[in-house]
């Protein structure tokens, strides 16, 4: 019979303790063994129970949700995997015909590269490691051509304003050309490739300097470079807790003072009775910039805490994705490496001599990890 | 009542408010914004202004009074002949081609172009052709190296516009010259001053000495000493053998009684009388008693220039000459009137009894008042007078020449004459600066290293270089002395800016609001000071000069005459120059010790502005302030006013200066302006450098200039020799004043970057730093570092010429790799990649260029490829490539390759308070820690940095720059001001963060929180120009040395590593021979050789020279460097013989 843990968000076993200059209990206790008499085993039905996940808000590039009930090293996984993991597609070589800006060519093929671009990663392979060889699966190829001149037509000489002096004076993002290959019209006709955001100025010019460039688009990962990162953030917080002591009460004529030690909304405070009190519904707001902890009339009043096992998750989409299908992405990446461990895990019980002799090579040959896993699965693997 | 409340009536008027808004009982309030006068004072003077002027001087006035001091050329074959110059005025910069069409020139062409920025020099002259008087003007004889943003700079007073066109930074400070393409530096050079008496006491010898270095005006200098031997006092002057006994000297100075020179030395008080007597016993032992008598004595004495024409003169003559025109040369002689020099140097002697009586009455040489600043102005003047000297000589003897001949076809020119002078004066310029080395026989003047190329490696180190001061002093030298800061130095020069190890303390930098003076004529101020009461010295005796009430007045070190009313004398004079009655420059201040009131006008003397306080307030108030705020009034009028003066260093000790206004008592005269000038360029980069130990703010000074960051608004236009780029550099979260005065702000060295000071993974320790990845990826530390490669293409007296070539064809009619980025014209294509081993410019010159025989046909000559290879280990790209030609008409190449670096392992960084480390490890951004808002840092810092570094300023610059990020503000770090701990704290508080700084951080790694709050937040970091990219060298084979046949030294020529002296004694210790042998001997030069066991030498294919035989040859391996000391030893009659035993 698996332990009953509380679901209460007072539990203390779920707190970590914020005091004035550490923190304390940050460790999960729920696994088997830590506590004599409680059976901590996994369990699937507990889990799916105590698993709660919950969207707070929702715009066109950010989600804010909750996850509720896994532990620390699930959601950091997940964190992870977001930023460093989840695949997108990016310039990545730069083919300079001609650039006479003031910029230098590595420097712009550098801030083209980190243009996020409208692509869904699904329709495009990754680039074989071995060959490197582009085809029309696994590149899309974009021009720039722009040149500035004068505006003949500028509308009041005395301007100083380039954007009305010059034509093409800066070169924005929305001036990429995707130009389709083979059997791309057709695969991105619905939504053909292009910057997420038209409005990034990648360098300016002036009459007389052009560029003129193609790059090449391919599928990768934040972990090879920042600029394949879905994400602008993915972090998470937990969720901030405040315990007000009942045995020694804010004194009436404190209590604004105690109110704005927190962030707005955060604390009550009754107009007549002076009493506090916390708002349950706004705790997550605090920001726990522990200011109540510097005030010596506040001890003993006030107990901080932060509840492990409740994440506060906060994902800005800067690609293709929308911000929540972000995050079932993860997952998705989640599974696969799962699913690498998994077939690696069967294989290895399933040769009986590797169990004996042979550890790693006989385990590693056989099951070789596919490339988009990555390499977690090595390290598992070889110290299986 | 009536009366009552018509009193009532009175005190109600008196609080009115009756003027402007105040009324008399409202608080005094104090200046706001009085630092506005710095930026004020910033556009007329400081900084580099001071080497400007002193060149405009130099251009504009001395050059003038050079030429008149030596206006006339003369024959010694004609006596009808002479030649005048009856004007000099120096042009503006042009271009010397010939075939020019626009004569106008720009100093980026010149950097470019490898010429020298210069314009010409015209003399307007008048002389005798036949019996006619001929006058000409405009008559060049040479050309001068102009100073950037000097009056005959092109640059000068040109809008930033204007700059543009001529691809000038609109920020770069000029001050330097343009010589051969290179950018040079006349340094500020600290001296003692001259004509002044300095008193020393030796205390291990017992000596006291009193000494003087006389300087006049394009005189000699030489330094007399009063000082004492055994008790005894004498003079000592290089120019005479022996030491003169004083009263011997005195006499034959004139002063013949000795009561006379009694009174005038020792004057009434008993104990110096007494201590003086035996002088006098000397010169009556030595039977010297009239002036006559001390004449001959000297005489004898007195080194002679033995002239070869005239008769010898006597013995006193030459004494007599001696004494007026050698000995103390600054006392004016008139017509053999000696009462000055006399009087001088009785003052001496009795500042050395003074000192002999009381140990403590010795002057400081170290103290700054007792400094001159040497300018680039005055080191021209010298050279010109010493290049226009030599120019006149060499004409005369070429007019003596043409005069010699006793028949001449035509009538003889002296203009034709001058016009085949050469350029000796132009020559003598650009090489006196462009090698730095000053020597000037005429004025026994040797100095090397006084130039230096400026160093374009950071704006701030271009800047700092400007304001660098560098001392005489020998830098092996073991005193303290000159080295340690002086209290002096307050304000005038930065405590924090000088370098570490050998040049710490000599080397100097001037503070943000000095001015370094030139010189003022001293007649006017001598009259003045006539008119102000003082009494001439010459009709006083020594009971007067030294009565208990007068005080003797100077100006600039010689005695004029005496006053009884010192305070009223100053004042008065205060009040004239306060008037503008004459130069601002000239201080004048009482030294109550020596009872003196000493007026200077002297040039390099270092002083600055301060507001003038009277009556307990400061003559600024607020209004004056917001006039300057309106550009109603600038600095000048500020002085024109009476409301700032200048004050020199003596002048400042003499004045009661409040460092704040509330600090103000009835005795102040003077308020500071702002205490943070009291740093200079370099270290006003410091944020919050009050909270900082000391050495660290002066450790950024030296780092300061190493950060590779934006150099100038040209800096694209530039072909510098190495030229370090930052990519995205940043203006710093937290400024400082000086920042924005010096405009650090426009051409920063850094970005901001998040830092937490934590320990991560052990990669940290000693001071290294980890760098997140994902930072690295978009573009932190990002920088450029483009390398210039140079070559002629030349034309050879014989008529051949190099030439560019396409690429060649092997033997298969293939294009070889290297030539890959060769196009037809024999040069890299720009923007293509240079990777190691390929040519970028196909050069090819002819087989028998230096053949002087060769006269055939010059096309047809044969070449050989002398290409430039691209050598550095990392491909780079074709940035620029320029094709011009030089001043004497060779064509001149240049290519600019440039690479772009990432950060990587073991580059260097350094935040702005002496903590630099290098990157130990680059971590991924998932790993890295990050707080509730989900940000990571770009750098983590290893917190043990702090505690022994006590840099609290970098502390408080974190949490200023944090809250700059929140409150969406610039925030100051300026020192002794800046944005208060306390307000940064609450912005802080109200955006939700702990007061502190500390953030509640959660591990990247295991995903849970940390158990410590974690310091984080923004610190402005600098990339140093160190990266491992430049350093990293190993090798296992490679060249080898010609003469020992040892591996070379040093990565450039791939050398090897060196197994030491002290390696080789722990291999020794250790006892690992066959190791040792490996290392020193098989790995390096093993050399085999055939050594006869008979006669011990060396021979050859088991032949033995000596012996004639092969019997007893044998075989043994042995360093080529022993065999090759064996055969020195034998050059020099030294047989080593090599004994042979089986081992």
């Amino acid at each position: 019979m698996p332990f009953k843990a509380s679901q209460s968000l007072h539990d203390p076993r779920r707190h970590v303790g914020v005091h004035a200059e550490h923190i304390s209990n940050v460790s999960s206790t729920d696994y088997p063994g830590h506590y004599p008499d409680e059976d901590h085993s996994w369990d699937l039905v507990k889990f799916t129970k105590d698993l709660q996940v919950k969207v707070q808000r929702l715009s066109n590039r950010s989600i804010e949700f909750d996850l509720v009930g896994v532990d620390a090293s699930i959601a950091n996984g997940f964190r992870r995997i977001l930023i460093a993991e989840v695949p997108t597609v990016c310039i990545e070589h730069v083919y300079v015909f001609n650039n006479t800006s003031v910029m230098v060519d590595e420097v712009l093929a550098h801030r083209l590269g980190l243009v996020p671009l409208n692509v869904d990663p699904a329709l495009v392979d990754m680039k074989d490691a071995v060959t490197d060889q582009a085809t029309d699966r696994n590149t899309l190829v974009f021009r720039l051509a722009v040149a500035c001149t004068r505006n003949k037509l500028a509308p009041n000489i005395s301007t100083t304003n380039p954007e009305e002096l010059y034509t093409n004076s800066e070169v924005l993002s929305s001036h990429l050309q995707w130009d389709p290959q083979g059997e791309q019209a057709v695969v991105y006709a619905d939504n053909p490739p292009a910057p997420t955001n038209p409005n990034i100025v990648l360098v300016k010019l002036r009459p007389g300097q052009e560029v003129e460039m193609e790059m090449h688009a391919v599928k990768g990962v934040g972990k090879d470079h920042a600029k394949f990162s879905p994400v602008a953030t993915a972090s998470y917080r937990i969720l901030p807790l405040i315990i007000l002591n009942p045995e020694k009460p804010v004194p009436a004529h404190l209590a604004t003072k105690f109110q704005e030690c927190f962030a707005p909304g955060v604390i009550r405070v009754d107009p007549r009775t002076k009493r506090v009190s916390v708002d349950e519904k706004n705790m997550r707001k605090d920001t726990v910039s522990r200011e109540v902890l510097r005030h010596p009339e506040f001890e003993g009043c006030v107990e901080l805490k932060r509840v492990r096992d409740f994440f506060l998750f906060n994902i800005e989409s800067e690609s293709f994705y929308p911000p929540e299908r972000l995050f079932p992405e993860a997952i998705k990446v989640m599974r696969g490496k799962i699913a690498t461990i998994r077939k690696a895990a069967e294989a290895l019980l399933a040769d009986s001599d590797a169990l004996d002799g042979e550890v790693e090579g006989g385990a590693v040959a056989e099951t070789r990890i596919p490339r988009e896993a990555g390499g977690e699965g090595d390290v598992i693997m070889t110290e299986a | 009542m009536a009366t009552l409340s018509g009193e009532e009536g009175d005190w109600e008027h008196l609080n009115q408010t009756n003027w402007r808004g105040l009324g008399l009982t409202d608080p005094i309030k104090s200046v706001e914004d009085k630092w506005l006068l710095l930026p004020a004072f910033l556009k007329v003077k400081g900084l580099v202004k001071q080497h400007i002027e002193s060149f405009n001087y130099f251009v504009d006035l001395d050059i003038k009074n050079i030429v008149k001091a030596n206006n006339k050329v003369t024959s010694d074959v004609d006596p009808r002949f002479w030649l005048k110059y009856t004007d000099i005025n120096v042009g503006f910069p042009d271009r010397t081609d010939l075939d020019a069409i626009d004569k106008s020139v720009t100093p980026h062409e010149c950097r470019l172009r490898d010429i020298t920025y210069s314009a010409p020099i015209h003399v307007t002259i008048q002389y005798t052709r036949g019996k006619s008087v001929v006058r000409r003007p405009n008559v060049n004889i040479g050309r001068l190296p102009i100073m950037l943003r000097s009056s005959k700079c092109v640059l000068t007073g040109k809008n930033e516009a204007q700059l543009a066109r001529m691809t000038e930074c609109p920020l770069d400070p000029g001050g330097y010259f343009v010589v051969k393409g290179t950018e040079k530096v006349i340094l500020v050079q600290e001296q003692l001053s001259k004509n002044r008496i300095i008193v020393e006491t030796d205390h291990a010898k017992g000596i006291v000495q009193a000494s003087c270095t006389s300087s006049t005006h394009g005189g000699l200098k030489s330094k007399t000493y009063v000082a004492t031997k055994k008790g005894k006092i004498y003079l000592r002057h290089n120019s005479i053998h022996e030491d003169i006994p004083i009263a011997i000297a005195l006499k034959a100075l004139g002063i013949q009684s000795d009561k006379e020179i009694l009174l005038l030395t020792a004057g009434n008080s008993e104990s110096y009388k007494s201590v003086f007597s035996g002088n006098l016993e000397e010169a009556a032992k030595l039977g010297i008693f009239t002036r006559h008598q001390a004449l001959e004595f000297i005489g004898t004495r007195v080194k002679v220039n033995r002239r070869v024409i005239g008769p010898r003169r006597p013995a006193w003559e030459e004494a007599l000459e001696a004494l007026a025109t050698i000995v103390l040369a600054h006392v004016p002689v008139d017509g053999l009137d000696f009462r000055a020099k006399a009087i001088f140097v009785a003052t001496m002697t009795r500042r050395v009894l003074i000192a002999m009586d009381d140990d403590k009455m010795v002057d400081d040489r170290d103290y700054v008042g007792n400094k001159r600043l040497e300018l680039a102005g005055q080191l021209l003047a010298l050279l010109f007078e010493d290049l226009f000297k030599t120019f006149n000589a060499n004409l005369k003897s070429a007019i003596d020449k043409v005069l010699k001949k006793p028949s001449r076809t035509n009538e003889f020119d002296a203009f034709n004459t001058m016009q085949f002078q050469g350029d000796h004066i132009t020559s003598g310029f650009v090489r006196a600066i462009s090698t730095g080395n000053w020597s000037l026989k005429r004025f026994k003047m040797e100095r090397a290293g006084v130039t230096h190329v400026l160093s374009r490696l950071s704006f701030i180190s271009a800047l700092g270089m400007m304001t660098r001061i560098s001392s005489q002093f020998e830098k092996t030298r073991k005193v303290s002395g000159p080295r340690s800061l002086q209290p002096s130095q307050w304000g005038m020069l930065c405590p924090s800016d000088t370098p570490e190890g050998e040049a710490c303390g000599l080397v100097k930098n001037l503070a943000l609001m000095t001015h370094i003076t030139t010189d003022v004529e001293e007649e006017p101020i001598i009259r003045i000071a006539f008119m102000l009461g003082v009494e001439d010295i010459s009709l006083a005796t020594g009971t007067e000069i030294y009565s208990h009430h007068t005080f003797v007045v100077n100006v600039n070190g010689t005695i004029i005459g005496l006053t009884r009313y010192p305070t009223r004398f100053v004042s008065n004079f205060r009040k004239l120059r306060r008037a503008g009655r004459f130069s601002e420059f000239v201080s004048v201040y009482i030294n109550h010790h020596h009872r003196t009131v000493h007026i200077a006008s002297d040039g390099g003397r270092i002083c600055r502005p301060m507001i003038i306080v009277e009556g307990g307030r400061s003559r600024v108030v607020s209004d004056h302030i917001a006039l300057l705020k309106k550009l109603d009034l600038t600095f000048d009028d500020f002085l024109r006013k009476g409301l700032v003066e200048y004050l020199d260093v003596n002048e400042e000790n003499d004045s009661y200066i409040a460092l704040y206004e509330a600090d103000i008592v009835p005795a102040t005269t003077h308020l500071e302006i702002e205490p943070f000038t009291l740093l200079g360029a370099v270290a006003g980069l410091i944020p919050y450098p009050h909270h900082n130990q000391s050495p660290r703010n002066t450790y950024q000074c030296a780092m300061g200039k190493q950060a590779i960051g934006a150099i100038g608004h040209n800096q694209l236009n530039r072909i510098d020799t190495l030229l370090y780029l930052s990519v995205y550099p940043q203006q710093p979260m937290v400024k400082t004043k000086t920042i924005e005065l010096i405009g650090y702000d426009r051409l920063p060295a850094g970005q901001n970057a998040t830092i937490a000071v934590m320990s991560y993974s052990g990669y940290d320790i000693e001071d290294a730093l980890i760098l997140n990845k994902a930072s690295l990826d978009r573009g932190y530390g990002r920088c450029q570092v483009l390398r210039k490669n140079a070559t002629l293409i030349r034309k050879y007296p014989n008529g051949t010429f190099d030439r560019l070539a396409d690429a060649p064809l092997d033997d298969n009619g293939q294009q070889q790799r290297k030539y890959d980025i060769i196009q037809l014209d024999g040069l890299a294509g720009v923007g293509e990649r240079v990777d190691p081993g390929d040519v970028y410019i196909n050069k090819q010159t002819p087989t028998n260029a230096n053949d002087n025989s060769f006269t055939g046909q010059a096309a047809a000559v044969p070449y050989k490829n002398t290409p430039m290879t691209y050598k550095s280990p990392v491909a780079g790209n074709i940035d620029k490539v320029m094709i011009s030609d030089t001043e004497n008409d060779q064509t001149l190449i240049k290519v600019l390759i440039r690479q772009t670096r990432r950060p990587e392992l073991g580059d260097k960084f350094s935040s702005r308070h002496g903590q630099k480390g290098v990157c130990g490890l680059i971590v991924n951004q998932e790993d890295m820690p990050f707080n509730d808002q989900g940000i990571n840092p770009d750098t983590i810092m290893n917190p043990h940095g702090f505690p022994s570094r006590m840099t609290v300023g970098k502390m408080i610059e974190l949490l200023a720059g944090k809250a700059g990020v929140l409150s969406g503000k610039l925030q100051y770090g300026t020192a002794f001001g800046g944005s208060k701990v306390e307000d940064m704290s609450r912005i802080l508080i109200e955006n939700g963060f702990s007061y502190g700084g500390k953030d509640m951080l959660t591990s990247g790694i295991t995903g849970e929180p940390l158990q410590a709050y974690v310091y984080f937040g923004p610190i402005y970091y600098q990339k140093l120009k160190h990266m491992v990219m430049d350093k990293m060298h190993a090798r296992a084979r490679g060249p080898r040395a010609t003469l020992t046949r040892q591996p070379t030294e040093g990565r450039s020529r791939e050398g090897g590593l060196r197994l030491g002296e002290m390696e080789r004694d722990c291999l020794i210790g250790y006892g690992a021979t066959q190791l040792l042998l490996e290392r020193l001997m098989i790995s390096s030069d093993k050399f085999e050789v055939n050594a006869c066991e008979e006669c011990g030498l060396m021979g050859y294919n088991g032949w033995c020279p000596y012996c004639k035989s092969s019997k007893k040859m044998a075989q043994l391996t042995i360093p080529y460097a022993a065999k090759l000391l064996f055969q020195e030893l034998m050059a020099m009659n030294v047989v080593p013989r090599l004994i042979l035993d089986d081992a």
